[in-house]
């Protein structure tokens, strides 16, 4: 697999998703997967799907296993918070994982996420894979996108769509910190996609 | 049309049963009532009919009366027995065996017309208009149209107290979950009933359960207040499905039961209008308030009530604050504007993009670090979240404010790069020297 090189610039335009017909929304009736590790742009690059689809309208679920989402830094993201639904499982990932599947069954939701980037990676390993079988069957033939992030791919077959992402370097200037420099592959309906893209995560 | 039951000594029997057939009741006197009855016919078919609904629901020994006018109706259903149709046009003749008593009217005009020999509504309804108007006045006009059966009263319908309560007193105490929710579903169907009979919903409900005591309480607490367990819903639109109420209320207790066995059982619902709403046809769909107050009362009994909601920044500079706020209401919650124009959607999707910054993973509490500094820049951390050298950092940057409260803040923050990866933003208080990491960029 091949790792496409992303750079920060300022000012940069946003066309992750250009790959997938320049929509700014993950597939409905799916799961996608976000991964990467610490400082690696998936949480900027969940912030800009929430910001899409609340700016389209949308009501968003967002369930916060570790409870680290941080209002202040999504809203400067441009998410409408009042149209976001945030569930803090405070380090329960049972409690996500059942609070994302009642939130799944629901329905009504443009987005539903589930923020597992900081759950050790062995917790996260050890998740069945019945459970993401049935978050998937959740939102199957409902326009509701699934969208799991954490350090790695969990559900594997389950999910539609893998992001991978990798912070290659950090710019800082001037003493600041200007952008983070992230290189990206994904993978859809397991076959892998290779295109150039940026995420301003400036 | 109106109809009328009259039957002695028991008023509340015949309002319950007036309530069954129509919303607008006048009670008349104590042993007569009168309700409106019009449109009934599209449901039980002639007046006949009607009326033997009517006593059919009666179940006691009533006079019950249908006419065109209430006072007609209240005539016919005092004069005479068991079930009369007066007919529309008819009514002079209807009435006229009916003895003057029952017009009613001051002891004089009942002197009067005793002194004329006239004894019944027919004999007075055939005396002229102007000799009657000449001798007994603007009085005997009126009693003289009501004896011709041409009332015009407006009904004074009684004023409904809108209060949906319903309290059941157990004969014996219920300790188990599964019998309460029995007598709470009944309840609830009777409840929701009427409110769907008044065309109302519910955005309260109250719920008291009187708890039996055991005998060596009752011996030490006489004077005290008796055990309860109250649940109080606010829900954020109007229900009146008693299946979404029963649900909330099963969760409820089922998390927070009863401490002890219930021997009373208090429901009360607060009415509100129902909800009305147009959706949008080019709206997305958004979560259905009802089904999402279940799923939200379900995660909230999962994660802890004060764990689940819409984030809304307060308007401070103090780091991390926002509060929870709303539940399924949110669901209704949506911006006036929606977006239309075939350019606007796209502009507003690249004006979310184009705001994309980095975001920051908030540890909640911070984590307490040891922090080396060289040149007064931090250079080596020491954490249970990260731990090695720092290879560039960024800062000071000092922040306080609430110096004025009891809880004030002040701190140096700094984002570092640690050698082991990771962005993370660090911070020192002024005050107490400790260092801690508040998150990491990401």
């Amino acid at each position: 697999m091949v790792w496409a090189k992303i750079v920060e610039e300022s000012g940069a335009g946003f066309s992750l998703w250009a790959p997938f017909g320049q929509r700014l929304q993950p597939p409905s009736g799916t799961l996608t997967e976000i991964a990467g590790p610490t400082s690696s742009g998936r949480t900027a690059f969940l912030n800009s799907l929430l910001a899409a689809a609340t700016a389209d309208n949308e009501f968003c679920a967002l369930i916060d296993a570790e409870d680290v989402f941080d209002p202040a830094s999504a809203a400067a993201g441009g998410v409408l918070l009042s149209q976001v639904l945030w569930v803090r499982c405070g380090g329960n990932v049972e409690h996500a994982l059942k609070a994302a599947d009642m939130l799944a069954q629901s329905g009504g939701f443009g987005l539903v996420a589930i923020d597992l980037g900081d759950t050790p990676e062995r917790t996260a390993r050890r998740i069945p894979l019945a459970v993401w079988f049935r978050l998937r069957h959740g939102v199957r033939n409902t326009r509701t996108a699934l969208v799991c992030l954490a350090r790695q791919v969990n559900a594997h077959s389950c999910s539609t769509l893998k992001i991978e992402l990798r912070r290659d370097r950090a710019l800082w200037r001037g003493g600041l910190l200007q952008a983070l420099e992230i290189a990206g592959r994904w993978i859809r309906n397991h076959r892998e996609e290779r295109t150039r893209f940026q995420i301003p995560v400036r | 049309m109106f109809a009328c039951i009259h039957a002695p000594g028991n008023l509340p029997l015949l309002v319950e049963c007036a309530r069954h057939f129509s919303p607008f009741i006048e009670e008349t006197s104590p042993d007569t009532v009168v309700f409106d009855i019009r449109g009934l016919r599209l449901i039980f078919g002639a007046p006949e009919h009607i009326a033997a609904e009517i006593q059919a629901r009666v179940g006691l020994p009533a006079n019950i009366a249908v006419a065109s006018n209430p006072d007609a109706a209240v005539h016919a259903a005092r004069g005479f027995k068991g079930v009369t149709i007066v007919p529309q046009g008819r009514e002079a003749a209807a009435l006229s065996p009916l003895p003057l008593v029952l017009l009613g009217g001051s002891p004089e005009f009942a002197q009067t017309l005793d002194a004329w020999g006239v004894r019944t509504f027919g004999e007075f309804a055939a005396l002229p208009c102007a000799g009657v108007a000449a001798r007994l006045g603007q009085e005997g006009i009126r009693l003289q149209r009501l004896a011709r059966g041409e009332g015009r009263r407006l009904p004074q319908w009684r004023g409904e107290p809108l209060e949906f309560r319903e309290i059941r007193e157990l004969d014996t105490p219920v300790d188990l979950l599964e019998p309460l929710l029995a007598w709470l579903s009944q309840m609830l169907q009777d409840l929701c009933g009427r409110l769907r009979a008044q065309t109302l919903a519910a955005n309260e409900l109250h719920l008291r359960l009187e708890l039996e005591q055991a005998p060596d309480s009752l011996t030490r607490t006489t004077h005290s207040l008796c055990a309860c367990h109250e649940i109080h819903l606010h829900l954020p639109i109007g229900i009146r499905d008693e299946k979404v109420f029963l649900k909330l209320l099963q969760l409820d207790l089922s998390q927070r039961p009863p401490e002890a066995a219930v021997e009373k059982i208090r429901l009360e619902l607060h009415p509100v209008e129902p909800r009305a709403v147009q959706h949008g046809l080019f709206l997305p769909s958004s979560p259905q308030p009802e089904r999402l107050e279940i799923t939200l009362a379900r995660i909230r009994n999962l994660v802890g009530a004060g764990n689940v909601g819409v984030p809304e920044l307060l308007d401070t500079h103090r780091p991390d604050s926002f509060r929870l706020t709303g539940g399924a209401g949110f669901s209704l919650q949506r911006r006036l504007q929606p977006p239309s124009g075939p350019g606007l959607k796209p502009r507003l999707q690249a004006e979310a993009c184009s705001t994309t910054k980095l975001a920051l993973r908030r540890f909640r509490p911070p984590c307490p670090a040891q922090v080396w500094c060289s040149n007064h820049r931090p250079v080596r951390i020491s954490s249970s979240k990260i731990a090695g050298r720092i290879t560039a950092s960024g800062g000071p940057w000092r922040t306080s404010g609430d110096w004025w409260t009891g809880d004030p803040w002040d701190r140096i923050e700094w984002d570092v790069e640690a050698a082991s990866g990771g962005i993370w933003r660090i911070h020192q208080d002024s005050r107490t020297a400790l260092w801690r990491v508040e998150g990491s960029y990401d």
